[in-house]
């Protein structure tokens, strides 16, 4: 073994070595971003992501808890059995036990298979029931969304044009998103062994057409429209209109995620 | 049809309690055992690491003897330390897309670069320079496989003069003082990631990432204690009850402080009373009763504080003999009263829907890659790990060890002091 074999060598070598380790990752960020420009999503050619702004909004009045969203967004999307992109919940808000002083009862919340076969009748006694109504769920399309902050890799992102996204080929399954939706809007698909979540049928909306759920409800209680592209003269744009005539509210507001889906006649036991 | 029943059979399930979000109805919980392993195997490296710095950066002379094994004690573990992320990934093919194509925002990103700047540039670096002068000499005696592996760690390095050894001394200590602070932050780190949680009440807290140091420092140290009196205890020589004193002593102190401060955490939750207090309140209360109130705050902390406190004032009365044997069996509580702490803070934030609604169970799988036998396999691996680095590099046959016997003074030269 040479004498002159240094520290100083040694360290240099290494050092070279680390420095290189470090510089790829710059390298692969540079290359990423060139890939994200060109990249294809599963919008056609031609679409532009930065000329629209999707948003939807329920009407929770009008839901019925038919179930067909549900059933429609499983068929367009594949969604594996046990999970779900969109679901409905029921709430029922029992009347107060007389002299308890307070303005309600206990609050009973169902979603049997995410109310994709409808509702069962209930069992709680009508005379016991104070209200009861259905409110429909899915990604909030979150301002500030917690899930991309989290991701390790970038996999899911906020598209210019309001949808949050994920890139199955890309996330690497560590469940980290999932467990940051304070909604529960993510799961972890037992067949991609990657984070899926609603895409507001990314495929449907870049070629003009309405995202599944909202095409099938019989009651309109979802309205779909893109706030960049309303219809001629704001009166007439549906989504404008539906913003315009309702108090709406966001789900769970004081964790700044700043859900962008909007609802109208939410009660505050909804979470 | 068979996946519909499956469904209908999972909603039957008792495992969920009042309303949870459709898509947390999942057999086992999304983070489960193996993200347990993760943290508490962590967390044993930095708490080793800052046992050794006590001796390199504080200059604690009586600490000497287990300076080595608790640097060997924390790269042993932290070989291991992402091998349970790593199962537990979905994608494990991608794992390097975490360092390749990192996201900046999230700590899990920023966690693999903690960890190999710590594995790369702490911790090999300071073995290397402390071991560099007994590699030379070692591999001029020693033959075959030995030879081989002492020649190769020179590095090609064979220069062991003076000025040469008390430069070795010089880096070594530059490192351990980075050191700390890496250590502090490679734990620090996995306590954000669940600290940084906001959708999660029982893990979206400031304190998180400091409860998790503290956790750590006192497992850490507590496994050197435990390394050290078992490696006494196997080689049948009698421990060196200075150093055996003062770690207890600094393992002690640590325990009070990780005590409060977790303390802290829950009187500031109760006082508070935040939305979803009273779904905490029930989680620790019945469905973490055994791993947090019995395991983590009766067994792992209560009972070896007040052993050790004990210790710590009547030290003189009590005979070596029983003194260790206290020590031994509050360092084992220790160590398992911290891996319980683990499991309350994992598995324990998702035993509750985020709708604050409802609540779920999880009974632990025997196989499969979420099932137990592969975190045991897990906890386990680290311990045969250090014991081939005791074997090569704290051998007793070794000349010129400064651990031939623990406890005998570091030969001459190889610290400046002595040189």
């Amino acid at each position: 073994m040479s004498e002159n074999i240094t520290r100083r060598a040694v360290l240099k070598n290494l050092a070279a070595i680390a420095g290189g380790i470090l510089a790829m990752p710059a390298a692969r960020t540079c290359k990423a971003g060139v890939q994200n420009v060109l990249a294809s999503s599963n919008a056609p050619a031609g679409y532009d992501p930065f000329q629209h702004k999707w948003l939807m909004a329920f009407d929770v009045d009008r839901c019925i808890g038919c179930g067909l969203c549900v059933e429609a967004c499983c068929e367009e999307n594949a969604v594996p059995e046990g999970h779900w992109r969109t679901w409905i919940e029921r709430y029922v808000i029992k009347k107060p036990e007389a002299g308890s002083g307070k303005t309600r009862g206990e609050t009973v919340v169902d979603s049997p298979d995410g109310g994709k076969e409808g509702f069962p009748r209930l069992l709680i006694p009508k005379e016991e029931i104070l209200k009861s109504f259905f409110v429909p769920k899915m990604c909030n399309l979150c301002e500030h969304s917690p899930c991309t902050q989290v991701c390790p890799v970038g996999a899911t992102f906020d598209a210019p044009d309001g949808a949050v996204l994920v890139d199955k080929s890309y996330c690497i399954g560590c469940g980290f998103c999932i467990q940051a939706c304070p909604y529960g809007c993510r799961f972890l698909n037992p067949e991609t062994h990657t984070a899926d979540k609603c895409s507001l049928c990314y495929h449907r909306i870049t070629r003009g057409l309405k995202p599944a759920c909202v095409e099938i409800c019989p009651s309109q209680a979802r309205i779909f429209g893109d706030l960049k592209n309303p219809a001629p003269g704001l009166e007439n744009d549906p989504l404008q209109q539906f913003i315009a005539k309702n108090k709406v509210e966001e789900l769970k507001p004081s964790l700044g995620t700043g859900p962008r889906l909007a609802y109208a006649g939410l009660d505050e036991v909804v979470r | 049809m068979s996946a519909n029943i499956l469904t209908n059979v999972v909603d039957a399930l008792p495992q969920f309690d009042g309303y949870v979000y459709p898509n947390e109805r999942t057999l086992h919980p999304l983070w489960s055992v193996l993200i347990v392993v993760y943290p508490y195997i962590t967390g044993l490296v930095a708490g080793a690491f800052i046992m050794a710095s006590l001796v390199r950066v504080f200059k604690v002379k009586a600490l000497e003897p287990i300076y080595r094994l608790a640097l060997l004690t924390a790269l042993a573990f932290l070989l291991c330390a992402t091998l349970p992320l790593l199962f537990h990934l979905g994608h494990p093919e991608r794992c390097f897309e975490i360092m390749m194509t990192p996201h900046f925002s999230s700590p899990m990103a920023m966690f693999g670069f903690v960890y190999a700047w710590y594995l790369m540039a702490v911790l090999l670096l300071e073995l290397w320079f402390d071991y560099r002068r007994d590699f030379v000499e070692w591999s001029k005696t020693q033959t075959g496989l030995r030879g081989i592996i002492y020649r190769a760690f020179t590095l090609g390095v064979t220069d062991i003069s003076g000025p040469a050894l008390s430069l070795d001394a010089k880096m070594g200590r530059i490192i351990s003082i980075v050191g700390i602070p890496s250590a502090i932050l490679l734990h620090g780190y996995v306590g954000f990631i669940f600290g940084s949680i906001k959708a999660n009440p029982w893990w979206g807290n400031a304190l998180m990432p400091v409860i998790f140091i503290l956790s750590a420092v006192v497992s850490g140290m507590a496994l050197c204690v435990f390394a050290y009196m078992f490696l006494c205890w196997a080689r049948r020589i009698t421990a060196d009850m200075r150093c055996l004193d003062l770690m207890i002593s600094f393992l002690f102190y640590a325990l009070v402080l990780d005590a409060a401060i977790e303390g802290l955490d829950w009187l500031h939750r109760l006082y508070s009373a935040e939305e979803g207090i009273d779904v905490l309140k029930y989680v620790a209360a019945s469905k973490l009763f055994y791993t947090l109130l019995i395991g983590q705050a009766c067994l792992g902390t209560l009972v070896p504080f007040l052993l050790l406190g004990t210790m710590q004032l009547i030290r003189k009365k009590v005979g070596e003999l029983n003194r260790r044997r206290v020590y031994f069996s509050s360092t084992a509580l220790i160590l398992i009263g911290v891996l319980a702490m683990r499991w309350n803070v994992v598995i324990g934030g998702q035993l509750f829907s985020k709708s604050l609604r409802g609540f779920m169970s999880y009974k632990m799988e025997f196989a499969g890659h979420e099932g137990w036998w592969l975190s045991l396999a897990l906890l386990i691996l680290p311990f045969l790990i250090l014991t081939a680095f005791i074997k090569y590099f704290l051998a007793t046959d070794l000349p010129t060890l400064e651990n031939v016997v623990p406890g005998a003074p570091p030969p001459a030269g190889s610290r400046p002091a002595q040189a």
